[in-house]
């Protein structure tokens, strides 16, 4: 890291302490954890950008899966939901991966002209059997006391160990998509990752036998202590009340906690994408950005490589997915939109740096800081702008009704005028 | 056996809805293949171009009907559209000069343009939702049926209805006007020679004497009008919500690549072909194969591939088949 960097990275927690100083050690922790959490995917995504050049644009739905894990590794199973459905779902899933494979087969072993309409029976016949069995399953087990569970629930397993998991499974998932998009140029990459992750997010809402959709699952198990726990404890109370107020710094001390475990997790995908991208392979993967034919003649196979460095990403950001999850405490697939959690790791990635781990990592402290910080200032700004304005005026509160939204434009516009006037970033590339 | 009314419930369900969302898809992604074709990347400010341009001509619309200015059955919306559209076009060629102009002069790779259109397109969404908020509007007024169900099956003597809304009319008729006068401007006036050509081969269009600054400008403002019809029909058609548009964004595109991309007519196909997929794939088939089964006999469950929550999923499919299978689309367009 450059001196530069050293010295964003030294202003960047000169803010978070005059946040906590100014408004709460609570709140500057607070932020600090969720920029820990956006490092990471602004990681996962610079692997693929930075390294590779490759256009991501569904992040949102490798974080989702990284949601889903946390739910499926660490709730209690429903038992009565998996008497009475586990068959059929079980069942259906074969069924998916017979019709998966006979599809395959259909490719490869029907004459031409009559493959596509071959291929289109196939898969409709297909559906229409796996309903037969599914559906019903579904039913039932949705049926099993609605208000409280409707799922299948989880492995009941800690819940650190799904962050392992969701990388898994969004690994998968790129895998998946990346075969099949990847020969293409970078736009199709870029669409079809849309496409993907708004599959998932469907996904996620809609099949309640898995995630209880929009009803939500509320109360994860936590990695770290509660809060109540520690109130009750006489040893914590007689430590916290040196400090203060009890209730907070219990509070505090929890958020400490998460933070540990984060930056422990950071610094292992940081180590590993430096020693990565200071690789063979890391030079490899640049050289392949750069010019792919060049390196395509040099004997490398660009698709493979592509492959590889794709899923790669993909499983950084399900693992920050699962981390979110775990810090949030529940999995509201509502609260997924791609402004969000596909967009705005973008302008993170561009703003820090791509290409450069440490660009990408400062990037995700700056930007979310920016994006919580904001609001108060978008607040501010509205009501300095309408200041002029009598009270009463309707422009005046409907402009102030929108101030939260002017985070959006601040984030664009930093966007492009880095993208024009530092298009490498705030720590470019060496 | 009841042939006609399981024909009538199909059009009044499927037939009907689909082709007038078709006809708003193919309007979307005439703009989107435009864009592609002339400057060459994936525009996902797209969707916010479209909700900016039904945003003004809603605003428009209010101010009309303040006014007490009314078209009777028809929506005061088509009134405003000319001054939405205006907005628009002059919102598009601003971001091209401001934003786009930059990396055309450098030769920039067309994912830099990419990114840069995700940069407009949070500049788009957040002045969207300061100037007219996140919620639902509605501005549809006039005359709400063409033909209402009761009316038809008073008509007909049928059990089923066909319904026929204004607003479907509308969408289909202004669709097929906008088409036709693009086409004629395509291939009849110079300004459209020299921009298929530009987007044929750039480097002859250049030699010949195109002025591509002139070609680049005549593209914007054209997905600018474009944009805001398919927009204000849309939302006349179904409402108007800002959110919505960044999701109707992957059907347009699907729309796109499916057609050809850079191929107007493979946009048109494209958005029918993805319209028409999404509704009968996500419609439930249990009244029609009732009427067309024997007397009294209904099938069991709702005959549905597949629940209407998925109907993205349908565009998706479509788009990962064409890739998969056609790269270059129906219409071989460019592979970009």
């Amino acid at each position: 890291m450059s001196q530069r960097g050293a010295l964003y990275f030294g202003i960047f927690f000169l803010l978070l302490i005059a946040v906590g100083f100014g408004q709460s050690w609570n709140v500057a922790l607070g932020i600090l954890n969720l920029c820990l959490i956006s490092a990471i995917m602004s990681l996962g995504v610079n692997i693929q950008w930075g390294y590779a050049g490759l256009f991501n644009v569904g992040v949102m739905g490798f974080t989702a899966l990284g949601g889903l894990a946390a739910v499926l590794i660490s709730m209690p199973p429903v038992a009565e939901a998996w008497a009475v459905g586990g068959v059929g779902i079980g069942l259906s899933l074969l069924g998916l991966l017979i019709l998966v494979a006979a599809v395959i087969f259909v490719r490869n072993n029907v004459p031409r002209v009559f493959r596509f309409w071959a291929t289109l029976a196939v898969i409709l016949v297909g559906v229409v059997l796996i309903r037969l069995v599914y559906a019903p399953a579904v039913d039932r087990i949705e049926a099993i006391n609605p208000a409280h569970t409707g799922y299948l629930g989880g492995f009941n397993l800690p819940i650190v160990l799904s962050w392992v998991v969701g990388g898994a499974i969004a690994a998968g998932a790129g895998w998946l998509i990346g075969k099949i998009t990847l020969g293409l140029r970078a736009d199709y990459l870029a669409i079809a990752t849309l496409g993907i992750s708004e599959i998932i997010l469907a996904v996620l809402k809609y099949e309640e036998w898995l995630t209880r959709g929009v009803k939500n699952v509320t109360g994860l198990p936590r990695p770290v202590p509660y809060e109540v726990d520690l109130i009750a404890s006489a040893d914590f109370a007689a430590f916290a009340s040196r400090f203060g107020e009890v209730a907070d710094a219990a509070s505090v001390v929890v958020k400490l906690c998460y933070l540990v475990l984060f930056v422990a997790v950071l610094a292992i995908i940081m180590w590993l994408s430096e020693r990565a991208l200071k690789s063979p392979w890391g030079r490899m993967m640049r050289a392949i950005r750069d010019n792919r034919d060049a390196a395509s003649a040099m004997g490398k196979d660009v698709k493979a490589r592509h492959l590889q460095v794709f899923v790669l990403g993909c499983a950084v950001c399900g693992i920050a997915g699962a981390m979110l999850t775990t810090l949030d405490g529940q999995l509201t697939p509502t609260s997924y939109i791609p402004l969000r959690f596909t967009f705005l790791i973008w302008v993170m990635v561009i703003i820090g740096g791509s290409g450069n781990n440490w660009g990408a990592m400062l990037g995700g402290f700056v930007i979310w800081f920016l994006w919580i910080q904001a609001e108060p200032l978008g607040n501010w700004f509205m009501h300095a702008i309408t200041l002029f304005m009598g009270d009463d005026s309707w422009l005046k509160g409907h402009l102030i009704a929108g101030a939260a939204y002017t985070r959006l434009i601040l984030m664009g516009a930093l966007l492009l005028l880095v993208m024009r006037f530092a298009p490498r970033g705030l720590i470019p590339e060496r | 056996m009841d042939i006609l009314n399981a024909l009538v419930l199909f059009a009044n369900y499927v037939f009907v809805p689909a082709t007038a969302y078709g006809a708003q898809l193919a309007l979307g992604a005439l703009g989107v293949t435009l864009i592609f074709g002339i400057l060459r990347f994936a525009n996902f400010a797209h969707g916010e171009l479209m909700s900016f341009g039904t945003m003004a001509v809603i605003l428009a619309t209010w101010a009309l009907q303040d006014m007490g200015v009314s078209l009777g059955p028809l929506p005061t919306a088509l009134l405003a559209l000319p001054f939405g559209i205006a907005v628009t076009v002059v919102f598009a060629l601003l971001t091209d000069r401001y934003v786009f102009r930059f990396y055309r002069v450098k030769k920039s790779d067309p994912i830099i343009y990419a990114i840069a259109s995700v940069g407009v397109m949070f500049v788009m969404a957040g002045l969207i939702r300061v100037i007219i908020g996140p919620d639902d509007q509605s501005f549809a007024d006039g005359a709400r049926f063409i033909i209402t169900a009761r009316d038809f099956k008073e008509l007909t003597g049928l059990e089923e209805g066909l319904a026929i809304r204004v607003t479907q009319v509308i969408t289909i008729i202004v669709a097929l006007a906008v088409m036709a006068v693009l086409f004629w401007f395509l291939q009849r006036t110079r300004s459209g020679k020299a921009m298929r050509a530009y987007s044929d081969n750039e480097d002859l269009a250049l030699l010949s004497g195109i002025d591509p600054d002139k070609v680049v400008r005549m593209a914007w403002i054209i997905t600018a009008i474009l944009a805001t019809i398919a927009g204000t029909l849309y939302g006349l058609d179904k409402t108007y919500k800002p959110f919505i548009f960044q999701q109707i964004l992957l059907p347009i595109f699907a729309a796109a690549i499916l057609g050809g991309i850079g191929q107007p007519v493979g946009a048109i196909l494209g958005g029918f072909v993805v319209a028409y997929s999404e509704v009968t794939i996500t419609y439930a088939y249990k009244k029609f194969l009732a009427y067309l089964g024997p007397e009294g006999w209904a099938p069991e469950g709702l005959m549905q591939f597949l629940s209407t929550d998925y109907k993205f999923a349908v565009s998706f499919i479509i788009l990962v088949a064409v890739l998969l299978v056609r790269p270059t689309g129906i219409i071989r367009g460019k592979v970009i």
